[in-house]
């Protein structure tokens, strides 16, 4: 798999179909897991990790889900291709930065991945469109029991699968929902929502810009735990926080709605008309356009683009993607003059899947 | 504003970390935020937790911080100290290492010390026995406490069965 190829495909749980994609991006789950025999991959040594990257393929190639799946040893790939791969939300920094022995399988639709030799030996991944907790749980688990039939994972019956962090240790899972709260944010009530998150064990990262009202507005909710709860029972609880979440959400838009329409529906189309229209912008400066956008979409508001072309606009005007597209490094100042024009036309009119990829 | 890890120039990008009930505010330029992935919503943040675990791990046994510090894993040379600075364990034989400083840190952390989802197909039957002969002692436990001592016998009688049956297929089935 050649990853410019990739680089025109989006991946299948940003296609905004799944429940709830108004208001929820994406679900992921990820389980970490280790060999027994090995110590873990910071202290191990570089004959140790090949070991394990190659306990970890050869399994991988007799799992019916993973046996398609693509090897990208981190070694091969140019600096920009791996920050493709964590734009992307396939690897994470930290598998990236390092030179030493990584790697990722990777599926085509890149629903299911496993990063090899990251803090653990493998960190499972599963990422599904819109608010999909149950399936995505299923996917990883699924993969997780195919593997841990050929590989001998460190394991205690009484605090279940060790990991090099012991925030991991137990079922080695992370849960998250990627959510966009807008209404929550304008009419202020999301300190109190994050801080009532906080008190069910749960963890929030949100990030804000600066100057105009609406921002990003993206929140990560995740598990905090990983003993003394199954896996299951972490899943519920985290699918009923954030149903409870997405509730708040809409009474919060139906109270905008109510006290300011019209001054609501302006911001929404001052931001469309910039993201169609502008010639130089930033990456930050797209996502709090796309997040305006995206509310105005969750309003009901006729003639915006469709949600997938918003998750489209997030993920494919970052840095190493307008990289990859253009088929050569670029300058900041390049990027963003090249970032508007990609802009444009994604969201002109009538433009086919060929168009997209030149 | 500064930015807070350049120091140089202007910070751009703002967010707000939570982490276990603990609120704090980052503000960085847009160099530094796009260089750790902060210009992205969706990446996780580089402020690792190995720091925040650092902190944690300093609350507990400051008399014995030197004797503690020095106790050495014997399969991956790990000195306490060195999980204390970096939040990471060497190996899977820390854990028993050093079992009786991580229980509080763990307990602390999670609420529990005791694991209770799945486990790797290979465990799997054996862990399942475990925990059903473990819910059949506590089922037992209360049988006793409300004088049903008929059905306390019939439950003891079930342990005994899984005990045998769990020292059988162990004993032939390794590897």
């Amino acid at each position: 798999m050649k990853l410019t190829d990739q680089a025109r495909h989006l991946g299948r749980w940003l296609d905004g179909t799944g429940p709830a994609s108004d208001v929820v991006l994406s679900t992921r789950v990820r389980l970490a897991r280790n060999l027994k025999e090995v110590t873990f991959t910071h202290r191990a040594r570089e004959e140790q990790l090949a070991m394990v990257y190659s306990s970890v393929l050869s399994a991988v190639r007799k799992t019916p889900v993973l046996a398609t799946s693509s090897a990208l040893p981190m070694r091969d790939l140019s600096p920009i291709d791996r920050q493709f791969l964590v734009e992307r939300h396939l690897i994470s920094n930290d598998l990236a930065d390092n030179g030493r022995l990584r790697g990722l399988l990777l599926l085509p639709d890149e629903t299911v991945s496993v990063m090899v030799n990251e803090e653990d030996h493998l960190r499972l991944q599963a990422l599904a469109s819109g608010f999909q907790l149950r399936s995505a749980w299923e996917s990883v688990n699924a993969i997780d029991d195919e593997l841990g039939q050929d590989l001998d994972y460190a394991f205690s019956d009484e605090l279940g699968y060790l990991t090099a962090c012991p925030t991991n240790a137990g079922t080695g899972m992370r849960a998250s929902v990627l959510i966009h709260l807008p209404s929550l944010v304008l009419t202020r009530q999301i300190g109190r929502v994050l801080q009532g998150i906080t008190q069910v064990g749960l963890a929030v990262r949100g990030f804000y810009g600066e100057g105009s009202q609406i921002m990003g507005n993206f929140f990560q909710i995740s598990n905090q735990t990983t003993l003394g709860q199954s896996e299951r029972e972490t899943i519920e609880s985290l699918e009923r926080v954030t149903r409870q979440i997405i509730d708040y959400e809409q009474r919060a838009r139906e109270e905008l709605l109510k006290d300011a329409r019209v001054q609501i529906e302006d911001k929404v189309w001052r931001a469309y008309g910039t993201l169609r229209h502008s010639r130089v912008i930033s990456s930050q400066e797209v996502i709090n356009l796309v997040s305006a956008v995206r509310f105005g979409l969750s309003l009901q508001i006729e003639g915006l683009a469709d949600v997938k072309t918003l998750n489209e606009l997030l993920i494919r005007t970052q840095p190493a993607h307008m990289q990859l597209w253009a088929g050569r490094e670029l300058e900041q100042r390049e990027r963003n003059v090249l970032r508007a024009e990609y802009v444009r036309r994604l969201l002109g009119e009538d433009i086919s899947d060929a168009a997209r990829s030149n | 504003m500064q930015c807070q890890l350049c120091g140089k120039r202007p910070a751009v990008v703002h967010f707000t970390e939570i982490v276990n009930n603990k609120k704090s505010d980052h503000h960085v330029c847009e160099k530094c935020a796009e260089e750790r992935g902060y210009h992205v919503p969706l990446l996780k943040s580089k402020f690792s937790v190995g720091d925040l675990l650092a902190g944690m791990v300093d609350q507990s046994g400051q008399g014995e911080e030197t004797k503690v510090g020095r106790v050495q894993c014997p399969r991956c040379n790990l000195v306490y100290s060195e999980f204390k600075e970096s939040g990471r364990l060497g190996c899977s034989e820390c854990y028993t290492t050093f079992r009786a400083q991580l229980r509080p840190l763990l307990r602390r952390i999670h609420g529990s010390t005791k694991h209770v989802g799945k486990a790797p197909a290979r465990d799997s039957e054996r862990v399942a026995l475990r925990r059903e002969v473990q819910r059949l002692h506590e089922d037992l436990q209360r049988a006793i406490e409300h004088e049903e001592f008929e059905n306390a016998a019939a439950i003891r009688d079930r342990i005994r069965a899984m005990e045998a049956q769990s020292a059988g297929p162990a004993a032939g089935g390794a590897a």
